[in-house]
């Protein structure tokens, strides 16, 4: 164990804070609650607790052993080897952007190539080194962009397509500040899709948020949108799935002033929630306003290239109260993935993905279509993901399916009271044809009851 | 240190420069020295905003930190300098000059008596670097 004080300095300290001793540092704490029995189980040896964690271990199923068809802002997708083996490296295992991060060249050019890589991918200008995970990444869009406005704008528009969690998490950041949150309870058509926002927006409007696909997997064209916002003077933030934009317009392509995502289909296990890695890009104008880290490549005075954290005075340390955001770490490891796993695949790979998981959906879905009792809530073009309207309660449904080894799909009545009996299923391309058409059999046995 | 005589000062090391009713604002040579190379500055209120005395109206970021910049005094923006989001070295080589942040319509020419002159100025720096 590291002990950074000797006994010495503890005396020390206590005697310049006029304490004589360390218990009555405490004193303020009830006595019964000081010292608290624990309800600790007997120690145990390495090998007792191993087996115990195995055990643990063993009562769960993983993506691996099930027919994974459930997505909701996390995917299943293929890691290739080479992304854990380069991750595990000891020059590269930590979490953290060094705090003296000049000495590590390597974690900054990783991060910068990971920077690049996400720049390219969203078609914006600027990326920072990475959040926490979608839902953090599509907080800080809108703290940045109530930052841009000084508070002189303080409405911001949530879509309903928007992953439920996110807008639970953009309320909890905002919880006692000024900015009101609209659009996302019953104001519009779901049905209708994000257009549906436009009445809301006017010159209050700081940010306008939207998710490309959304929550249900539907992809829309967001040009008419991002213009109304931007007739208002308002930004957009566009929340995306990466690997769709293999295939699909990047947002910076259609105006988005920043883009966020969950960086976890990027070469990032499951893991039941985590760690995952938030993508935030936005445009040049706005990177002083931008939260988290940020490297810049430069020449050292030996004309070397070198790379360094720049614009730092945005940060809290420096910044203080007025900061944008107190977030400045990121999730190097993660982000490091994602780098890796975006360079193994390349352009053309990034695109072969999409489309697996597009055609591969879209066949799961024209054949629970003909299956009665099931139809496909929307008729919008959909990536990878869509909804089914169940002939049964989804939970009896699932079970059944997973009595069948398949990880059936997402109950949205959990989040959306008028989803009742509906599923969301999503396909990606871990799932074979055939595990496809086990899935459309096991559904039609459940039908019939 | 350059502290010219005809100019009013803050203890935050604005200068205000009074021309008729028209105030001009800037920081000084010695906040620029202290600050070093300044990297970005973003005036904060606009033509015909009203600032407060003491109302937050720049922000001043260099290599190794951001200050923001207090309005001297009170009144209306008539202009703010175009030419410091693209060259905002200006404020190290021209501090009293090319640099200047703000113009305000002096709305409460009291105020100025509560700031301080050259040789109070230099006596407030010249405290700090001891």
């Amino acid at each position: 164990m590291f002990i950074p004080h000797t006994d010495a300095d503890r005396e020390a300290m206590l005697s310049t804070i006029g304490v004589e001793r360390m218990q009555d540092l405490f004193k303020d704490v009830p006595a019964g609650h000081r010292f608290p029995e624990l309800a600790l189980p007997p120690a145990m040896t390495e090998m007792e607790i191993l087996a115990e964690l195995q055990d643990l271990a063993w009562a769960n199923s993983s993506a691996r052993e099930l027919s994974c068809f459930l997505g909701a802002g996390v995917y299943n997708h293929y890691i290739p080897a080479a992304v854990d083996s380069i991750l595990r490296r000891s020059e590269f295992y930590t979490a953290y952007t060094p705090y003296q991060p000049e000495v590590s060249q390597g974690t900054l050019q990783a991060i910068f190539e990971y920077q690049s890589l996400i720049a390219g991918l969203t078609g914006m200008e600027v990326c920072n080194a990475s959040h926490y995970d979608g839902a953090t990444a599509a907080a800080e869009a809108v703290n940045m962009a109530y930052h841009h406005f000084r508070g002189k704008r303080n409405k911001v528009i949530l879509s309903p397509g928007l992953h439920p969690q996110y807008r639970e998490t953009i309320r909890t950041y905002t919880d006692g500040s000024p900015i009101a949150l609209v659009g996302d309870h019953g104001e519009i058509d779901l049905l209708a899709g994000p257009d549906g926002l436009t009445p809301l927006i006017d010159h209050d409007t700081a940010l306008v948020v939207v998710a490309y696909p959304d929550f249900f997997g539907r992809v829309f064209d967001l040009t008419r949108l991002v213009e109304a916002a931007h007739r208002a003077g308002a930004l957009v933030s566009v929340s995306t799935y990466p690997t769709a934009l293999g295939l699909l317009k990047p947002p910076g392509e259609f105006g988005a002033d920043i883009v966020t995502g969950e960086g976890q289909p990027l070469g990032i296990p499951l893991s039941y929630g985590g760690p995952y890695l938030g993508l935030f890009a936005t445009r040049n104008e706005y990177v002083r306003k931008m939260a988290g880290r940020l490297v810049g490549e430069t020449v050292d005075n030996r004309g070397q290239r070198a790379y360094v954290l720049t614009l730092t005075a945005r940060e809290q340390h420096i910044r203080r109260e007025r900061a944008t955001s107190n977030i400045c770490t990121n999730q190097g490891l993660m982000a490091l993935a994602a780098t890796v796993y975006v360079s193994l695949l390349g352009r053309h790979g990034m695109r072969q993905v999409a489309e697996l998981c597009y055609h591969k959906a879209h066949y799961a879905a024209s054949c629970i279509a003909g299956i009665p009792g099931y139809r496909l809530w929307s008729q919008d073009p959909f990536f990878n993901e869509f909804v089914v309207r169940c002939p049964q309660p989804v939970d009896e449904i699932t079970a059944h399916l997973l009595e069948h080894g398949i990880l059936g799909g997402y109950d949205l009545g959990q989040d959306y009271p008028q989803f009742k009996d509906h599923l969301l299923i999503a396909v990606t391309e871990m799932n074979s044809r055939a595990e496809i058409d086990v899935l459309c059999d096991v559904l039609e046995e459940v039908s019939n009851g | 240190m350059n502290i010219p005589e005809d100019l009013k000062y803050t203890r935050n090391d604005e200068w205000i420069r009074v021309e008729g009713g028209t105030g001009t604002i800037g920081i000084t040579d010695y906040a620029q020295d202290q600050l070093s190379d300044i990297v970005f500055v973003e005036v904060l209120a606009a033509p015909g905003e009203t600032l407060k005395q003491g109302d937050a109206c720049a922000t001043v970021e260099s290599v190794k930190a951001a200050a923001d910049v207090y309005a001297p005094a009170s009144g209306d923006v008539t202009a703010v300098n175009e030419a410091l989001p693209d060259t905002p070295e200006l404020i190290n080589s021209d501090p009293y000059g090319a640099a200047w942040l703000l113009k305000i319509e002096l709305s409460d020419p009291g105020e100025l008596d509560g700031l301080l002159d050259a040789q109070a100025y230099r006596q407030h720096c010249e405290a700090r670097q001891a």
